[in-house]
C-alpha cells in the first residue's frame, strides 16, 4: 500500500512540476486579440442584432464606421473601460453585447447564480431529509427480489474479477 | 383552389372540435361507440389538413398569386424545392405546416390506440384541444388562403434569400417535428394524470415519444446551426439569438426528462418532477413558437413576425392552468415509491444532472427575456448577447460533462468510495495526461479564459470517453468470452441487448465529440482584405491567391464571385469560389460561403463586397478549428438516439443454461460497473 501511495505521490508531483514548468514558460501576448475581444463586446447598430465583429451585411456602413472608431480609440491608447464608455455615450447602453455589472443590470448576472445555488442546496437538503426519514432498503433496480439480485452480483463479481 | 383550401381548413377545425367534445363526452359517459367516432374524427382531421396543405403547395407550384401568401413568399423563377419550402417560410404557411404535423402525430397516436385504448382516448382528447387552437389560428388569425385584393400581380415577391438554401428545406421541418413532437408526450402525461393511470406503462410510452420529439429537435437545432454557419456568413454556428435560444429551451428540459424518467422506471421516484418536466417541455415548445412570431424580442431568424402573440399567451396560460388544476387534484397519484438512499448514487447523479440542465434552461430563458424586463423596469433596453450566455452556460456545461463522466460509474442505490476510486482512477489519469500533452503542445490556459475552458472541455470529454469506453469494453469482454467471439461482436451484442443504455452512451459520445468542436472556438481567427488579380492573403498555414473575379446572371438572381487558389505550406491544395448573390424578386443580397472543411479546421471564405472604385472583391477569411467535430458529433447523437429507440434483441431462451440466463440478465439490466459493485 505504501508503495502504491508513493507511486501516486510521484505521479502527482510529476504532473505538478510539468504544469509549473509550462506556466513559467508562458507568454501573454494579448495585443493582437484586443481589437477582436473589444469588438465582440459591442453590437452593430445597423439593426441586424449581430455582434460588431460578426456583422456581415453586404455594404453595412455602420459596422465599418464603428470598427474604425474602435481602432481609433485603441490607437489613442484608451483603456478598455474608456473605449466601451465612449461607445455607450455615443450609441446608448444597448451597444454593449452583455449587461454591465452596475444598477439593475446586476440582476441579469446574479439571478442564474442564485438559482444555481438555491437548486443545489435544495437538492442536498431534500436528499438528506429523505435519508433521515427512511431506512435504507436494499437496492432493486431491475425488479428482481433482493436475494436474486445478490446472487446476480455474486456471480457477476466472479465472472468479471479477471477483467 | 384557394376556396377548397379554406373549406378543408374549416372542416379540419370542425372535426377537431368534434373529436374533442365527443371524446370528452365519451370518457365521462364511458361510451365506447362515441369514443370510436371521436377517434375517427381525429383521423379525418389529418385528411382535411393534408388536403389544405396540398392546396397551398399546389398554389405555389402553379404561381397562383391570387393567394396573398404565395404572392409574398414565392415567384415564378423560384426553383421547385424552394416553392415546396414556401409552405413553411412565412407565418400562415408555417402555422398550417404545424397543424399538419400535429394532425400526423395525432393520426399515428390514434392508429396505435390498441396500445392502451383508454389512455389513448384521454390523450386523443388533449391533442384535439391543442389542434383546435392551431386550426383556429389558421382559420381566423393567420389565414394561408387569404386572397389578394384588387389586381393580381404578374409575379410574386419571392422567397427571403436567406431561406433559399438546401439546408432550409430540411431545417424547419425537423425543428417543427421536434416542437410538435413534444405535444404527444404532453398529451400522454396529462392523460395519465387526469385518469390517475395505474402502473408505469404511460411513462414508457411517454419516454419513447419524447425521444422521437427530442431526436427531431436535435436534428433541427444542428441543421439550424449548420445553416447559420454555411449561409449567414459570419463564421459562427451559434449566436445565442432569441430564436435559437427558444429551440434550446425545450431541448434542455426534454433532455432532463429523458434522464430523470429512468428514476421513475427503475425506482418509482421523481414522478411529480417528471410530470412537470413534460409539461414544461411542451410549454417551452409553444413559448419558442410565440417568441419566433410575436416580435417580443428581435431576432435575425424571426421570418414570420406578426400580431398573433396574444393568442399564444392565452393558450399558454390556459394550458398551464389546466396542468396546475389536474396536478393539484390528482397529485396523490404521483407519490414516490422509493427515496434516495445516498448522495453518491446513480439516482443522485441524475438529480444533479437535472438541476444543471434546468439551471441552464433558466439562464437561457432569463438572458433571452432580460432585455424586455430591463426596458420595463428601467426604461432602457440592454442587449444580452453571446458574452452573457457563454459566461453563464459554459461552466454549467463543464459540470454536466463531469457528471456525464461520473454517472456511469455509480450504481443504483449507493456506491462505495472504494468502487469510485477503482473505476475512476484510470479514466482520470488519461484525462489529466491529455491536458498535460495539450499544454506541452502549446495550449496555454493561463493566457485567456477561453483557452482554459477549451482545455477543460477536452479533458472532461476524454474523461467521458474513457468511462463510456470502459463500459463498452468490460461488457463486450464478458459477452465475447461467453460467445467465443471477438470483443467488437461482444460490444455489438451488448448494445443490441440493452439498446437504451448503450444507445444513450453513444449519444454521450456524440455530445463529447460536439463539445470538442465547441472548444475550437477559442482558436478561431479571421482576416479581411481587398484582392486584385494575383494578390495574396495569408491566414494560418494558408495563402489565398486571387486568380480572378467575375459575375453571372441567372433567372432568379445575379451573382459576383472571386476565384481563389488556396496554398497550404506552399503547395496548392484547391481552388475556392466565395460568392455574393443579388435576388431579383426580393431585391436582397445574400452570401454563398466557400468552405473547405477538414477534421482539424475549416477554411471559410466570404465574399463581403467589392471596392466601388476599382471593382476588386473584398474577401473575409476565417480559420475555424474543429468545426467538423460539431457535425460529426451531431451524427453520433442521432445514431445513438436511433439505437436507443430500437427494441432490445430477445435472447433465445430455450437453448440457454441458467448461467447464460444470469449473464444475459446482467448484460440487460446491470452494467459491468454496477455488477462489480
Amino acid at each position: 500500500m505504501g508503495i502504491v501511495l508513493k507511486m501516486h505521490h510521484r505521479w502527482a508531483l510529476g504532473l505538478l512540476l510539468a504544469s509549473a514548468l509550462l506556466l513559467m514558460g508562458a507568454s501573454g501576448d494579448r495585443t493582437g486579440q484586443r481589437f477582436d475581444r473589444l469588438g465582440h463586446n459591442l453590437m452593430c447598430e445597423c439593426g441586424c442584432g449581430q455582434v460588431l465583429m460578426e456583422c456581415n451585411h453586404v455594404g453595412c456602413t455602420t459596422s465599418e464606421q464603428m470598427r474604425k472608431e474602435l481602432k481609433l480609440a485603441m490607437d489613442r491608447g484608451d483603456s478598455d473601460d474608456v473605449i466601451l464608455a465612449g461607445f455607450v455615450a455615443r450609441y446608448g447602453p444597448a451597444v454593449l453585447s452583455a449587461p454591465t455589472t452596475t444598477g439593475f443590470n446586476r440582476v441579469a448576472w446574479i439571478m442564474p447564480v442564485v438559482i444555481f445555488i438555491a437548486a443545489l442546496t435544495a437538492v442536498v437538503l431534500v436528499v438528506r431529509a429523505w435519508k433521515r426519514r427512511t431506512p435504507n432498503p436494499p437496492s432493486n433496480p431491475g425488479g428482481s427480489g433482493p436475494g436474486e439480485l445478490d446472487e446476480f452480483r455474486r456471480r457477476a463479481r466472479e465472472e468479471t474479477s479477471t477483467l | 383552389m384557394p376556396q377548397i383550401g379554406s373549406f378543408t381548413l374549416l372542416l379540419g377545425l370542425a372535426l377537431s372540435v368534434y373529436a374533442f367534445a365527443a371524446g370528452l363526452f365519451a370518457l365521462v359517459r364511458n361510451d365506447d361507440r362515441l369514443s370510436e367516432t371521436a377517434r375517427r374524427a381525429g383521423i379525418a382531421v389529418f385528411i382535411a389538413v393534408t388536403a389544405a396543405s396540398a392546396v397551398l403547395v399546389w398554389a405555389a407550384f402553379h404561381n397562383d398569386f391570387s393567394v396573398a401568401y404565395i404572392l409574398h413568399h414565392s415567384n415564378r423563377a423560384l426553383p421547385a424545392p424552394y416553392k415546396f419550402a414556401a409552405l413553411w417560410s412565412g407565418q400562415e404557411g408555417s402555422l398550417l405546416f404545424w397543424c399538419w404535423l400535429l394532425a400526423t402525430y395525432g393520426l399515428v397516436l390514434r392508429l396505435r390506440h390498441k396500445v392502451d385504448t383508454r389512455l389513448v382516448a384521454h390523450a386523443s382528447v388533449v391533442i384535439s384541444a391543442v389542434q383546435i387552437f392551431f386550426l383556429a389560428l389558421v382559420n381566423f388569425a393567420a389565414h394561408p388562403f387569404a386572397l389578394v385584393a384588387g389586381t393580381i400581380p404578374a409575379d410574386g415577391n419571392g422567397l427571403n434569400p436567406l431561406l433559399q438554401y438546401p439546408e432550409m428545406v430540411i431545417h424547419p421541418p425537423m425543428l417543427y417535428l421536434g416542437y410538435v413532437g413534444m405535444t404527444v408526450p404532453f398529451c400522454f402525461a396529462l392523460a395519465a394524470l387526469i385518469m390517475k393511470y395505474p402502473g408505469e406503462k404511460w411513462i414508457h410510452i411517454t419516454r419513447r415519444w419524447t425521444m422521437v420529439g427530442w431526436l427531431f429537435l436535435t436534428c433541427g437545432i444542428f441543421l439550424g446551426s449548420y445553416w447559420a454557419y454555411r449561409v449567414l456568413g459570419w463564421g459562427g454556428w451559434w449566436g445565442w439569438d432569441p430564436v435559437e435560444n427558444a429551440s434550446l429551451l425545450p431541448w434542455l428540459t426534454g433532455t432532463a426528462f429523458l434522464h430523470s424518467v429512468m428514476m421513475q422506471e427503475k425506482r418509482g421516484m421523481m414522478k411529480v418532477w417528471n410530470m412537470w418536466l413534460i409539461f414544461s417541455t411542451f410549454l417551452l415548445a409553444i413559448f419558442g413558437t410565440f417568441l419566433t412570431r410575436s416580435g417580443v424580442v428581435s431576432s435575425v431568424h424571426a421570418f414570420a413576425e406578426s400580431d398573433i402573440g396574444p393568442y399564444f399567451v392565452v393558450f399558454m396560460a390556459l394550458t398551464f392552468a389546466t396542468c396546475v388544476f389536474f396536478f393539484v387534484r390528482n397529485r396523490s397519484h404521483l407519490e414516490s415509491e422509493h427515496k434516495l438512499e445516498s448522495l453518491v448514487s446513480r439516482e443522485s447523479s441524475f438529480l444533479f444532472n437535472n438541476v444543471l440542465l434546468l439551471v441552464a434552461a433558466f439562464a437561457v430563458l432569463w438572458g433571452t427575456l432580460f432585455p424586455v424586463l430591463s426596458e420595463w423596469v428601467t426604461g432602457h433596453k440592454v442587449t444580452v448577447g453571446p458574452p452573457f450566455f457563454n459566461k453563464v452556460n459554459i461552466p454549467i456545461a463543464l459540470c454536466l460533462l463531469l457528471l456525464t463522466a461520473v454517472g456511469p460509474l455509480l450504481a443504483w442505490g449507493r456506491t462505495s468510495a472504494e468502487s469510485i476510486r477503482k473505476n475512476f482512477l484510470i479514466p482520470a489519469l488519461i484525462a489529466l495526461s491529455t491536458g498535460v500533452v495539450l499544454m506541452m503542445r502549446g495550449m496555454k490556459p493561463w493566457v485567456d479564459i477561453s483557452y482554459f475552458y477549451a482545455l477543460m472541455t477536452i479533458m472532461l470529454s476524454v474523461l467521458v470517453a474513457s468511462t463510456v469506453g470502459s463500459e463498452f469494453i468490460r461488457g463486450g469482454l464478458v459477452i465475447s468470452r461467453h460467445h467465443h467471439s471477438n470483443i467488437f461482436h461482444g460490444m455489438y451484442l451488448l448494445t443490441r441487448r440493452n439498446t437504451r443504455r448503450y444507445g444513450g452512451y453513444i449519444v454521450h459520445l456524440g455530445v463529447i465529440v460536439t463539445m470538442i468542436g465547441f472548444a475550437g472556438v477559442a482558436f478561431y481567427q479571421n482576416t479581411e482584405q481587398e484582392l486584385g488579380f494575383g494578390d495574396k492573403m495569408a491566414i494560418g498555414p494558408y495563402t489565398l491567391v486571387c486568380r480572378s473575379y467575375t459575375q453571372n446572371d441567372q433567372p432568379n438572381y445575379s451573382s459576383e464571385w472571386a476565384i481563389l487558389d488556396i496554398y497550404k505550406n506552399g503547395k496548392q491544395i484547391t481552388t475556392m469560389y466565395p460568392e455574393q448573390r443579388f435576388y431579383k424578386a426580393s431585391g436582397q443580397p445574400a452570401t454563398i460561403v466557400a468552405n473547405r472543411s477538414t477534421v482539424m479546421e475549416d477554411l471559410y471564405l466570404v465574399y463581403t463586397g467589392k471596392n466601388p472604385e476599382n471593382g476588386r472583391p473584398i474577401i473575409k477569411a476565417h480559420l475555424n478549428p474543429l468545426v467538423w467535430w460539431i457535425w460529426a458529433g451531431a451524427h453520433l447523437i442521432l445514431v445513438g438516439t436511433l439505437v436507443a429507440l430500437l427494441p432490445n434483441m430477445q435472447a433465445k431462451r430455450k437453448k440457454r443454461s441458467p448461467q447464460e440466463r444470469i449473464r444475459s440478465a446482467l448484460a440487460d439490466e446491470v452494467s459491468p460497473v454496477e455488477a462489480r459493485n
